[in-house]
């Protein structure tokens, strides 16, 4: 297969112009005939369901939660960014398209990402007419903040809650469009399958939750907007239900996937402390921007401070190790995740972790209390300095916050076009859930902007590209036979998967998936771990399909079978991971190999041999997948080694 | 720590529910309380017992999905926190903690603790929103909004709808929940143009679902795990009065014509 992106001709200024300029439309009258599918109520989903209602199409739009407005981008906390240069330090639309490409270590597509930044600008005035409350100067206009891997502040931020904030204006315009009947809520789904015919994506099949019944659904295009799949890790600041089984079900119908193995570890969250631990909690990266990482500089201090024997705050700051400024002084406290995760497992490695269990680094306010007040502390960070304070109990006002790296978001997903189409004709994929913008590492605030980026202003200008040769199309009949024999086959396996009759609960194998994926497919990876869970992970699913047990019926609100379907597609995706690791022989952003470092422990790049992104084709149960590659050709920016220091 | 659970069970909307009781030892102060949760599920499904359902999903305290009464409180003893933000050192070893779905008749239990808050969503369908576009919209600093009109307005947007205001409240009143959206949008420049018709179709609408009348208990605010003030709904009822001042000015102007 060869991969085409379909990037338009001409200076990438003006591609997404010239696009624009030449892609078909459908005219009102024959939007109305047109039946849109959109998968996922987060910043991605929602804002796309409410903006092709709005634009006249027929849109039926499927969460698993009661409501549209849970989706877990609400738990998104720091800040969007855009180039407004509001703040006039020097930023532009190319800055921002530089500073995501060079924080994606070189491993995104050009074109798509300069559309990113090209579009930033709109999300925000958008954002800011549907009422989303901004942080604001006393002036009464927008404020920004810095946020890492940029050395101007280009982020807006609605407190510690900015995804909450964006995702109920996103709810607030999809209501909008369902009160006028454009939009029809299907709540408390969970999608298990595509249905494709004569190779183009026709429809869904979906579960009820409530009732169990399986029921079908058709349209003339398919979006998908399900988030990533970082629960494949078990803890992850994910939600507990966030899952990546409608991905994976369009992987088996023939839609490639793209970089499975980028993945994201955020540097500040709250480390673990025990083994019923069911998720992890993020501490937004704006805290970067006031609080000072450090590790004791000597040993002995550590060992104190593990025994109590000391507070944090009786070591001298001759004797604190501030390890980010000490090897970044550029960019100190602020460089990229993938830098800071890597620089804290790097210390705590070395014996200097801070807590009983030796993985955690400190997070420290003191000096911004001391320099702004603890008011001004207060009206930034409050609302994360209580929830820290709730699950720890400890207050960060008093005593420095104990911080370690966790998953966080996948770079990785569908593989897609420049118009956000997977390789299955009429699939569209958006926001986390496609592989496209933020290469082997993200940037902090730009998941916000990828989202609201797609659904708003990307997928409504493509989509009419491929519906406008739809419209002699009849509606499809979703009694016809591919949706009966995919309806029955959704059936059987959730037959099988309840029949199986064994001792274990599903949570007894997804905790095992997790932490096999964590220690060999997590943070640092290597040849002989890689190939290790190669190994491990055939004989976990084996044992999970022979010996899971799944309580109550079919037929009813059952949450275990539920679970057992997505642990059951983890399982799977897991090894998919595993091999992308492998096949990827150099470091890039997030995804270190061991093999392959400078003699200071940078992430060293092969731009040679792995200038591309590995898509991946699903070959059947028994085959291996294969490896497909779309070459990146980088036109303006010249990929160097990206330096921090 | 050793707890005795009684927990409300009910197998469907349909079926009668009772409390059962349960046992959960050597649970650690320091996990959470749907951790204790998974624990007595774990337990259960060890057994080939039926696991307890109940609402959870970000088990962060923003996306709102978790509900609960615990002990007679919504999400629990402490104040300003859901109920998967609470932990275990909250209670003491040896307690009985009884655990039910919030109860309203807007809200009918789907199974054991979960309920259909989908009212909620109807409500805000009816206007809880500013109709724009997403083309042709000027640019974000075209439109000052004064500070602490806009921090206001973020207090009250800060709103997760949970429904604990309906379960604290003796009449299942949604007034915080409705007040609060209407505040968060006629505070803002933005949101005025429509302010008039915003707070009559919501207000309608919540009346229409079966929702109880404000009595100014302010049990709401108490139990708002956002710390949402019941002064949003002297607001609302100020907006809601001259929105009717304003609709019968608009007939006697049209009748003069």
């Amino acid at each position: 297969m060869r991969l085409n992106a379909g990037i338009p001709e001409g200076p990438i200024a003006d591609k997404w112009t010239a696009y624009r300029s030449a892609a078909k439309l459908v005219n009102p009258n024959n939007k109305r005939k047109l039946d849109i599918i959109v998968v996922g109520t987060g910043l991605a989903g929602a804002s796309a369901a409410a903006t092709l209602g709005q634009l006249g199409y027929n849109v039926k739009v499927f969460c698993y939660q009661d409501t549209p407005r849970r989706a877990h981008s609400i738990a998104a906390q720091g800040g969007i960014n855009a180039a407004k240069n509001y703040p006039n330090d020097g930023d532009s639309v190319y800055r921002l398209f530089y500073d995501t490409i060079k924080g994606g270590d070189y491993r995104s597509r050009e074109a798509n990402v300069y559309r990113l930044a090209e579009v930033s600008n709109q999300i925000i005035d958008l954002c800011v007419a549907q009422g989303v409350p901004f942080a604001r100067e006393y002036g009464g206009l927008l404020t920004n903040r810095s946020f890492g891997g940029a050395q101007v502040s280009r982020t807006f931020y609605a407190r510690g809650q900015t995804g909450q904030q964006l995702l109920l204006g996103a709810y607030s315009a999809l209501s909008r469009q369902i009160d006028a009947g454009n939009v029809t809520l299907y709540n408390r789904r969970d999608v298990l399958d595509m249905v494709l015919v004569e190779g183009k994506a026709r429809g869904i099949i979906a579960r009820n939750l409530v009732t169990g019944a399986i029921e079908r659904f058709a349209a003339h295009a398919v979006v998908l907007a399900t988030g990533g799949y970082g629960n494949v890790f078990y803890l992850s600041t994910n939600a507990m239900g966030s899952n990546v089984s409608p991905a994976w079900s369009a992987y088996k119908k023939g839609a490639l996937f793209g970089n499975p193995s980028f993945t994201q570890i955020h540097p500040t969250c709250i480390p673990v402390h025990g083994e019923f631990q069911s998720k992890l909690t993020l501490m937004s990266e704006s805290l970067r921007n006031d609080g000072r990482i450090w590790v004791p500089a000597y040993k002995k201090d550590v060992d104190r401070l593990r025994s109590k024997e000391v507070k944090p705050s009786d070591i001298p700051d001759s004797d604190r190790d501030y390890y980010l400024e000490r090897r970044y002084p550029a960019f100190g406290n602020l460089v990229p995740r993938d830098v800071a995760s890597r620089a804290a497992k790097e210390r705590c490695d070395a014996g200097y972790g801070v807590s009983s269990t030796g993985f955690a680094v400190f997070l420290d306010f003191a000096d911004a209390i001391k320099r702004k007040g603890q008011g001004t502390i207060d009206a930034l960070y409050g609302n994360l300095f209580q929830m820290y304070e709730q699950i720890v109990a400890d207050s960060p006002y008093e005593t420095p916050m104990m911080i370690y790296p966790a998953v966080h978001y996948t770079m990785g997903g569908l593989w897609v076009d420049y118009e956000l189409m997977t390789t299955v004709p009429g699939l569209y994929a958006i926001g986390e859930c496609n592989f496209s913008d933020h290469g082997a590492n993200r940037l902090g605030a730009s998941a916000l902007m990828q989202g609201l980026a797609d659904g708003y202003f990307i997928l409504p200008a493509t989509i009419s590209n491929y519906l406008a040769a739809e419209i002699h199309t009849p509606r499809f009949d979703p009694d016809s036979s591919e949706f009966t024999l995919a309806a029955e086959k959704v059936r059987e396996r959730l037959v099988r998967l309840k029949n199986t009759g064994g001792k274990q609960s599903v949570d007894h194998y997804h905790r095992q998936l997790g932490r096999l994926m964590w220690e060999n497919c997590g943070m640092a990876r290597s040849q002989p771990g890689l190939e290790e869970a190669l190994e491990r992970l055939p004989l976990l699913r084996e044992e999970f399909h022979a010996n899971v047990r799944i309580p109550g019926s079919l037929d009813e609100y059952n949450p275990e079978l539920e679970k057992a379907w997505r642990v059951a597609d983890f399982l799977e995706l897991g090894e998919l991971m595993v091999r992308d690791a492998l096949q990827r022989r150099e470091s890039c952003g997030g995804h270190f190999r061991e093999e392959y470092q400078t003699p200071d422990g940078e992430a060293l790049r092969n731009d040679e041999d792995f200038t591309f992104v590995g898509a991946w084709e699903y070959k059947g149960k028994s085959c291996a997948a294969e490896l497909h590659r779309e070459d990146l050709n980088f036109e303006v920016v010249k990929p160097s080694q990206r330096s921090y220091k | 720590m050793n707890y005795t659970l009684k927990i409300w069970r009910q197998k469907s909307a349909k079926e009668r529910g009772e409390m059962v009781s349960y046992q959960v030892s050597d649970i650690s102060a320091e996990i959470s309380f749907f951790e204790m949760l998974d624990i007595l599920n774990q337990q259960l499904i060890a057994e080939g017992g039926d696991p307890v359902a109940f609402d959870h999903d970000c088990r962060e305290g923003i996306c709102g999905t978790c509900s609960l009464y615990i002990n007679g409180r919504p999400h629990g003893p402490v104040r300003g926190v859901t109920t998967c933000q609470l932990h275990m050192r909250s209670f003491s070893d040896g307690e009985v903690i009884h655990i039910e779905p919030w109860r309203s008749k807007a809200f009918p239990v789907v199974r054991d603790l979960v309920v259909d808050r989908s009212a909620l969503d109807l409500i805000i369908q009816a206007g809880g929103y500013v109709s724009v576009n997403s083309g042709g919209i000027p640019d974000a600093n075209t439109i000052p909004v004064p500070k602490h009109h806009a921090d206001t307005a973020f207090d009250a947007a800060a709103c997760i709808g949970c429904g604990a205001c309906v379960a604290a409240c003796p009449n299942a009143a949604a007034m915080l929940f409705v007040s609060a959206k209407v505040s968060h949008l006629s505070l803002l420049p933005q949101g005025r143009a429509e302010a008039v018709k915003r707070v009559q179709k919501m207000v309608a609408r919540m009346d229409e679902l079966g929702f109880g009348n404000c009595s100014n208990t302010y049990a709401c605010e108490v139990e708002c795990p956002k710390l949402i003030s019941v002064t949003n709904i002297a607001r609302m009822n100020r907006e809601f009065l001259s929105a009717k001042l304003f609709s019968e000015k608009e007939k006697i102007v049209r009748d003069s014509i």
